[in-house]
């Protein structure tokens, strides 16, 4: 009963596009090609002048994001919902644990909600609301029992998620060592709170106050200084949520130089702009609240969709996490306490489609690849989703490239009152979805089944994202200079060190000279001179000893230029 | 007695040069110009057509900078002697305090050493090296009643100095309010501890583990994340000692972006390279240790100047501090105790002009303004240092462009026995220098004595720093919008949330106590689907919007 065949459709994957029948039984791709030879009595999906499109992966969803006791609107339910209807088969979505308790728990928790309500196959991020050092054990627990492969920092929300900067590091050289993916929430939280009071107390408390406290350069900077952290512990990153120009460009750059760094755009970054904060109607303004916010540049998203297209940028998500505007309004006199999210995950496919392919800027395999390709191969999931080929996951979708949509919050599968695309045209959708060989969504309607959807465990070590971090671990060993023993005068270090703080433990107690000192001796009687000739002036480095780590080295390790 | 007439020589200043003689009288220039008419029985120095150039003006100095008990070897004398013999002529030194002590009282030992023991004019930074509530008034003092304005923060030395970044935001509100120029010294501090700790359980004690704790990438990042901060508050930050290529890149981009923001190269990383760290000598190797390090890569010195050259960066100093090589000696089996430290007050002027000037990159007047008017200017001494011109001081120098000097620790005033630029050869040196109108230094000898040189205290608000500053805070007033009541449902929030922790007071929301019950979302019939009221009314039409979208980043932005 579970069998399929697909007709006179277009197969667009990430690396080519052709014209070939599928068929697929028991939720599985079986076989690709022309005149297949099927069982009778088989459904028979008419294609003709459609494509057919491995379903979306939804990297970022934020359905059961806890705050203040509320939770979003849209909850598993009604979220996979919406994403099948916009196309996308599979969602990511994240674990945000109390901060202090058990990882594992809080894992748990969504796990039993996810499973008893999702209508499509589903992951789970794990976000790191606190650190501290016996979450190693626990990191470890959910990678190598749980199927969890990517967890989140904040670099926002100082006093609740926020970590430090020796945290990060912390953190990221365990991840590496456990070839799980790190993800970043990049935003300077400690600028953010300054700027929220001064604001707060020169009486904005309207949703402007949200993007006037969160400017750009506060994320642009964040997503450099996560950067330099990711590289020092030779970790990748990525950088979800990237809403500004300057901080694409920094990943961008970064990739220039030879980061393994990847960077998510979202449907709000996308599809639409910062200049609704200003709205007169506070619960419109209050609906675009997101962190980080949208961009007040008008041109962002043009921008963004073509460092989509280039390949800059490489994988997108909704972020979706709604709040109805009566949630939104706890927030109506401050708004620092209005939840932050907005919706996207069933308008994603769309506004790419027609953002990006109907103005040229990439093409329908490129389209792909942003859409779920990309992310299937960066969270270890392909070629078992993103890819239409046998054996993968029957999660199709029929695209209608001439198909016009208007999003509005009339017609969309959402639980929220509001829609942030309210009246965007949307060139592109899908005509028909398929999510485990089942048809979900025809001739515009829905038939989903509350908690068909599975968990898919995902395993560590990525191929796409860590064969390079290999086989630079393996490169970046760095050595030490073999000297002789300095047998110079030692300067009296007095042991009641008066002018300065005392050094921590870890550097400080430890010095040998200390112990071994000489008399106070007048060092300009000293006969031990450095002027003129040095013994090595003349040997160059290089020669005899093999050095592996030598000046200026070190950097072609991890530069590619 | 004190008055000099210095004939035929070409007078450069940042924006011209020309031919003229100059008359000194009681430590001031009084006339410029052709045929002038001064007392009989003045002394005449023959300039014969050489270059007189502002004297020298070295921003960065640690001459009494205390470590472990022991403070440099270099101390006001040695090091202000080194500097006129080297065509510097005022110095400004950094008061450092130690952390969570008083800073007056720390500035008074620094002014009273200095005023003892000075040969040429000086001035104070103040190092902040701890940040509390109580600061607040020392520093209100000192720029008020001291004659300081600026003041150094830190972004590295976990284990004493470093402030975080909301630190760094209280600073800069704060001295931004005074009219401070607010100095940075700029690594990730965090990033860097923990690198120490990975390279010495790697078994790497040598200073080659100095740089290799401390990459180039760190440095960069502080200072994108300096800048961003000061651009947040718009306040104008200087970053002290820039190092790395990239580090300069990034100020030049954010100045490019309409930051105000200022660059200081020193000697040591426009002069030399950090490929030194790997000297098997390690007394050599550990001469090269400062912080920032030096670059490894060797084209960063060529970068630099170039930066230098085009107005990127603004100014040099030469972060002397200087240590002996037994007190360096102290970190000999862990890097990390290295005491922190390069000359560099003596070779400043000629390796800015032998790197720079000789090599075409720059012309002359670049080299007064970058070594000594853009200081001036930014510190509140303009037009009394950084320029030739009548009513300035007399501090000038005779520079001769083509005379070739090779550094060496055998010749050097420093009382160090090493020096980080052995044996390189300087094309341009000083040949006369005057200080307070008097002949300091001439064929090669110097004539001073301890004490001579004055404190120069400094007015708040540079008008060079400032004066954009103030058109632009006048212009980033912020306003909201004008919006009426939300009168729609109110989600009601338990009084003790569940999953979070308790937000901080400042963020407690009055609509706590108003909610009213709980009620179905689902059915609330309010909705914002279709038109919305002020979809047609375009937003700038009748309120005058003092910040709309989009135009916030118009007023940083010059582009």
């Amino acid at each position: 009963s579970d069998r399929l065949i697909i007709k006179g459709g277009k197969i667009v994957n990430d690396d080519q596009s052709f014209y070939a029948d599928i068929y697929i039984e028991d939720g599985i791709i079986k076989q690709i090609g022309e005149n297949l030879i099927v069982p009778g009595g088989v459904k028979t999906i008419d294609a003709y002048g459609h494509l057919v499109i491995p379903g979306g992966i939804d990297v970022n969803t934020c359905l059961h994001m806890p705050y203040l006791g509320m939770t979003p609107a849209d909850g598993f339910y009604h979220g996979t919902k919406a994403a099948l209807a916009g196309g996308t088969t599979m969602i990511i979505d994240h674990v945000l644990p109390e901060p202090g308790t058990s990882l594992l728990v809080a894992y748990d928790q969504w796990r039993e909600l996810a499973d008893s309500k999702s209508c499509c196959d589903y992951s789970l991020h794990v976000d790191i609301t606190r650190w501290h050092e016996s979450l190693t054990e626990e990191l470890e627990a959910l990678i190598k029992d749980k199927g969890v492969n990517s967890f989140l920092v904040f670099m926002a929300y100082k006093d609740k998620y926020q970590c430090t900067d020796s945290q990060m590091y912390e953190i990221f050289g365990i991840i590496r060592d456990l070839g799980a993916i790190a993800q970043v929430h990049a935003e300077n939280g400690d600028i953010i709170e300054e700027e929220q009071k001064r604001l707060l107390e020169s009486g904005i408390t309207g949703p402007e106050g949200h993007v006037l406290s969160r400017p750009e350069e506060v994320e642009t900077e964040a997503v450099y200084r996560a950067i330099t952290i990711a590289k020092q512990a030779n970790c990748p990153l990525y950088v979800t949520k990237v809403m500004s120009k300057g901080a694409a460009d920094t990943i961008a750059h970064a990739k220039r130089k030879g980061m393994v760094v990847y960077g998510e755009a979202i449907s709000a970054s996308l599809g639409t702009d910062g200049s609704h904060y200003w709205s007169k109607n506070w619960a419109k303004a209050a609906a675009f609240v997101t962190s980080p916010p949208l961009s007040q540049d008008t041109m962002t998203p043009d921008y963004l969709n073509s460092m989509l297209s280039c390949g800059d940028l490489q994988v997108t998500g909704s972020a979706h996490c709604t709040f109805s505007t009566a949630q939104k309004a706890v927030g109506k006199d401050n708004f620092t306490l209005i939840p932050e999210g907005t919706n996207g995950i069933e308008e994603r496919m769309s506004i790419i489609w027609d953002r990006s392919v109907t103005t040229g800027k990439m093409d329908e395999n490129e389209f792909v690849a942003v859409t779920s390709t990309n992310a299937a191969k960066i969270f270890n999931l392909y070629p078992r989703k993103g890819r239409v080929a046998v054996g993968s996951d029957a999660d199709l979708v029929i695209w209608n490239p001439k198909e016009t949509k208007i999003i509005s919050a009339k017609t969309h599968h959402l639980a929220i009152e509001y829609n942030i695309f309210e009246g965007m045209e949307c060139l592109g959708a899908p005509v028909v979805v398929m999510s485990q060989g089942k048809i979900v969504l025809e001739d515009g309607k829905l038939h989903v089944t509350e908690g068909s959807g599975r968990f898919i465990p995902r395993k560590t070590f990525p191929d796409f994202v860590y064969k390079r971090i290999k086989a630079r671990n393996r490169m970046a060993d760095v050595h030490g200079v073999p000297r002789g023993l300095y047998d110079g005068p030692v300067h009296d270090v007095s042991m009641a060190t008066k002018a300065v703080a005392s050094t921590p433990s870890c550097r400080g107690s430890s010095c040998p000279g200390k112990a071994q000192m000489a008399p106070l001796r007048n060092l300009h009687q000293s006969g031990f001179t450095l002027s003129g000739n040095q013994m090595d002036d003349h040997i160059p480095r290089r020669t005899t000893q093999r050095i592996v780590a030598p000046p200026g080295g070190r950097s072609n390790i991890t530069s590619l230029s | 007695s004190d008055r000099l007439l210095i004939k035929g020589g070409r007078i450069i200043n940042d924006d011209q040069s020309f031919y003229a003689d100059i008359y000194l009288e009681d430590g001031l220039i009084k006339q410029i110009g052709e045929n002038l008419i001064v007392p009989g029985g003045v002394k005449t120095i023959e300039a014969n057509g050489r270059m007189v150039l502002p004297g020298g003006i070295d921003v960065n100095t640690y001459l009494q900078k205390p470590y472990h008990g022991t403070t440099t070897v270099d101390d006001f004398y040695q090091g202000t002697m080194a500097a006129l013999a080297g065509g510097t002529t005022m110095i400004i030194d950094h008061v450092v305090p130690e952390p969570g002590g008083s800073l007056l009282a720390a500035f008074e030992k620094w002014h009273e050493a200095a005023d003892k023991k000075s040969c040429c004019d000086y001035s104070l930074h103040v190092d902040i090296t701890q940040w509390h509530e109580g600061v607040k008034e020392e520093l209100e003092i000192l720029v008020q009643d001291k004659g300081i304005t600026s003041f150094q923060v830190y972004m590295a030395y976990t284990e004493g100095f470093h402030m975080t970044d909301s630190q760094l935001y209280e600073a800069f509100t704060f001295l931004k309010g005074l009219g401070a120029v607010v100095q940075v010294h700029a690594e990730n501090g965090d990033l860097i501890a923990q690198e120490q700790n990975k390279i010495l359980s790697m078994g790497i004690t040598g200073p080659e583990g100095h740089v290799l704790s401390r990459p180039e990438e760190l440095e960069s990042e502080a200072v994108f994340r300096a800048i961003t901060i000061g651009n947040r508050i718009n306040c104008p930050v200087y970053i002290t000692k820039v190092m790395s290529k990239s580090a300069a890149d990034i100020i030049a981009q954010a100045r490019k972006k309409g930051a105000v923001a200022f660059g200081e190269p020193v000697t040591a990383s426009l002069g030399t390279d950090g490929t030194h760290y790997w000297s098997k000598n390690w007394s050599k190797a550990a001469a090269f240790v400062t912080s920032p390090p030096l670059s490894p890569d060797p084209t960063t010195p060529d970068h630099l100047n170039s930066l230098l050259a085009c107005g990127d960066l603004q100014v040099t100093g030469s972060a002397h501090c200087a240590y002996s090589t037994a007190q360096k000696a102290i970190g000999k089996d862990n890097f990390t105790l290295i005491p922190e430290g390069t000359n560099g007050i003596e070779e400043r002027m000629s390796i800015v002009w032998d790197k720079a000037v000789a090599v075409g990159k720059m012309d002359e007047n670049q080299f007064v303004a970058v070594t000594s008017t853009n200081a001036a200017k930014i510190f509140n001494l303009y037009p009394r240092k950084g320029r030739i011109a009548v009513g300035s001081d007399a501090d000038i120098v005779i520079w001769d462009p083509d005379k070739i000097k090779t550094i060496s620790a055998k010749m050097q005033n420093s009382a160090l026995e090493y020096n980080i630029f052995e044996g390189i050869e300087c094309r341009g040196v000083p040949l006369v220098v005057v200080s307070q109108g008097k002949i300091v230094f001439e064929d090669g000898k110097l004539d001073v004595h301890q004490g001579m040189g004055r404190f120069i205290p400094r007015k708040p608000f540079p008008e060079y720093v400032y004066q954009r500053i103030k058109t632009r805070n006048k212009r980033m007033e912020m306003l909201g919008v004008s919006r009426g009541m939300y009168d729609g449902p109110v989600y009601d929030v338990p009084a003790t949330p569940k999953y979070v922790t308790p937000s901080p007071s400042a963020k407690s929301s009055p609509t706590k106590n108003q909610s009213p019950p709980v009620r179905n979302l689902h059915q609330s019939n309010f909705s914002l689907s279709g038109a919305q009221t002020d979809d047609n009314i375009p937003r700038r039409s009748g309120h005058r919007i003092v910040n709309p979208p989009g135009g916030r980043s118009n007023i940083t932005s010059l582009g």
